[in-house]
């Protein structure tokens, strides 16, 4: 379970990017994050990690306090929780195998990981996972040989690599085209359920959003101003969440809350 | 909007380099100064030119033909070259990683970005020649001096620009690996060094290849290698066999110069 309490991120002196969010996930709900650019969907995924440093508040994951965590610590306690991100971070000159097994760096040692002799047992679960989303053929091919679709399969299954008790995935389809993101979002579905693993994706999609996700949180200028499920999220919540900002203009995006007549469905 | 036949004809040009004119004319007028500064000052001895002249030409004339009697004084000589620019590279190519990683801002902290940086900047500040003059005096003739100059050096150079090629690199992978809960070290064999493996491998090659002509020169100052038989050579009035030895200096460098740029196309 995740507990994120009074988070609050400030770079320098400027105004907070988030001003106190709560936010509670618990079992294996996929959680869809959505909100304009700079509403601090980004921030607030990376303060779980803490790729960015909270400026305060507390985050918990199954009662473990993350935000003082250091060195050692900090790692172990990163390891539970995956990350996919919307570049995909591939390590573009190693093979898929290697990035996949990469997922594992927080728990092999250094000797292991230079000399990539990982346990056998590794081995098995990344042939497993790449062959449950279609990719263990690839095995030996160079990340950056493969297409978009195909390289964000190799970041969810590195993520998982992790054995996360969270997984996070910031803005995973925005690089791809419509029918890919899809699938992708179909797979974070059914993996979330299969691995009972709660998913947190920041999407700028609308749609996807309602579609893929149980649970639909609006993010505006730092705050929390919807958290509900996907059939209450109404044409005033979008308002709310995108109005007087343009709508991002991404495939299937949501159209501007002024053409009311087109609305999403 | 004025009509067609009252528009006035406007001019373009292109603005100045230095827009103040005070300023350009300034440093012109400067600039003429100096130069002809500059040349009046320089002691040109033409008496001294035109009795130099005949005496180049008689070393030169004392060079034909070249003289490949004491092939096998060039062969040690070449060889011990070789040797030279072989392990300088090994080792300063070697060495020039761990400096490099020290010396990139995105992946050392302050303090040690700063040891990296002064380390990079004071085996870079003085040549080759000064270095091996140095070493000479510390640790005698021959090429124990050769080597240690000619991996100061590489380290210099190569850390210098794979510190740079290190602060360039795709961060995205950096972070994945540190949202993986990789340690420092692992991060950087998996996220750092694949990005600049082969901009290392180019800069070996010519690290290799600047190497070579370098073990030439520092030779002459006693840090072993070709260019002390070039300066025994010369010292005793062996023009013929000096000549000798520059031909095959410039015949290996051109070899080395091609095999290296043809390594550096396969590689990229």
């Amino acid at each position: 379970m995740l507990v994120i309490k009074d988070l609050v991120k400030q770079y320098g002196h400027g105004e907070a990017v988030l001003k106190g969010l709560n936010l509670s996930v618990e079992g294996n709900t996929v959680v869809s994050i959505v909100g304009a650019s700079g509403a601090g969907k980004s921030t607030m995924l990376r303060c779980i990690n803490r790729l960015v440093e909270p400026t305060s508040g507390s985050i918990t994951l199954n009662g473990t306090e993350l935000v003082n965590l250091k060195g050692g610590e900090l790692r172990r306690a990163r390891r539970k929780i995956g990350m996919v991100f919307q570049g995909f971070n591939l390590l573009d000159r190693l093979t898929v195998m290697e990035n996949v097994l990469a997922g594992r760096l927080g728990y092999v040692n250094l000797f292991q990981a230079i000399s990539r002799r990982y346990p056998q047992a590794d081995i098995d679960r990344a042939f497993y996972l790449m062959e449950r989303v279609g990719i263990a053929h690839y095995a030996n091919k160079r990340a950056d040989e493969l297409s978009g679709g195909e390289r964000q399969r190799v970041g969810v299954v590195r993520a998982l690599m992790q054995d996360p008790e969270v997984l996070l995935a910031d803005e995973p389809t925005a690089s791809l085209d419509p029918r890919t993101s899809e699938q992708i979002m179909m797979l974070l579905q059914s993996l979330a359920a299969e691995l009972s693993l709660p998913v947190l994706i920041n999407i700028h999609n609308v749609a996807q959003a309602k579609t893929y996700t149980e649970r639909v949180v609006g993010l505006r200028h730092g705050k929390m101003i919807f958290d509900g499920a996907p059939v209450d999220f109404n044409k005033e919540a979008l308002e709310a969440i995108y109005g007087g900002i343009e709508a991002p203009d991404e495939e299937l995006a949501p159209p501007p809350p002024k053409e009311a007549s087109h609305g999403v469905s | 909007m004025a009509s067609p036949d009252t528009a006035p004809v406007r001019h373009w040009k292109k603005p100045p380099f230095i827009a103040n004119p005070l300023l350009r004319y300034g440093l012109l007028v400067l600039a003429a100064a100096y130069l002809i500064w500059a040349f009046g000052s320089l002691p040109f001895n033409w008496a001294r030119i035109s009795e130099g002249l005949p005496r180049a030409a008689r070393i030169f004339s004392g060079g034909f033909p070249p003289n490949f009697d004491r092939y096998g004084l060039l062969l040690t000589g070449f060889k011990e070259s070789f040797q030279i620019a072989l392990l300088a590279t090994l080792l300063g190519v070697l060495l020039s990683i761990p400096f490099a990683v020290m010396a990139a801002r995105n992946i050392a902290p302050m303090p040690i970005y700063l040891v990296g940086r002064a380390i990079i900047i004071v085996s870079r500040s003085f040549h080759p020649v000064i270095v091996a003059i140095l070493f000479v005096a510390a640790v005698g003739f021959g090429p124990l001096a050769g080597i240690l100059t000619l991996t100061l050096y590489s380290i210099g150079f190569v850390g210098k620009l794979l510190a740079e090629e290190i602060e360039e690199i795709d961060w995205g992978q950096v972070e994945a690996m540190r949202a993986a809960g990789a340690g420092y070290l692992a991060t950087l064999f998996y996220a750092v060094f694949p990005q600049i493996l082969p901009r290392q491998v180019g800069l070996s090659m010519y690290q290799l290849d600047s190497n070579l002509r370098a073990s030439a020169v520092v030779g002459i100052v006693g840090a072993g290698g070709i260019g002390g038989t070039l300066m025994n050579a010369f010292g005793r009035y062996d023009y013929d066999f000096a000549f000798a030895i520059l031909l095959v200096i410039i015949a290996v460098i051109l070899l080395s110069e091609g095999v290296s740029g043809w390594v550096r196309k396969k590689i990229w």
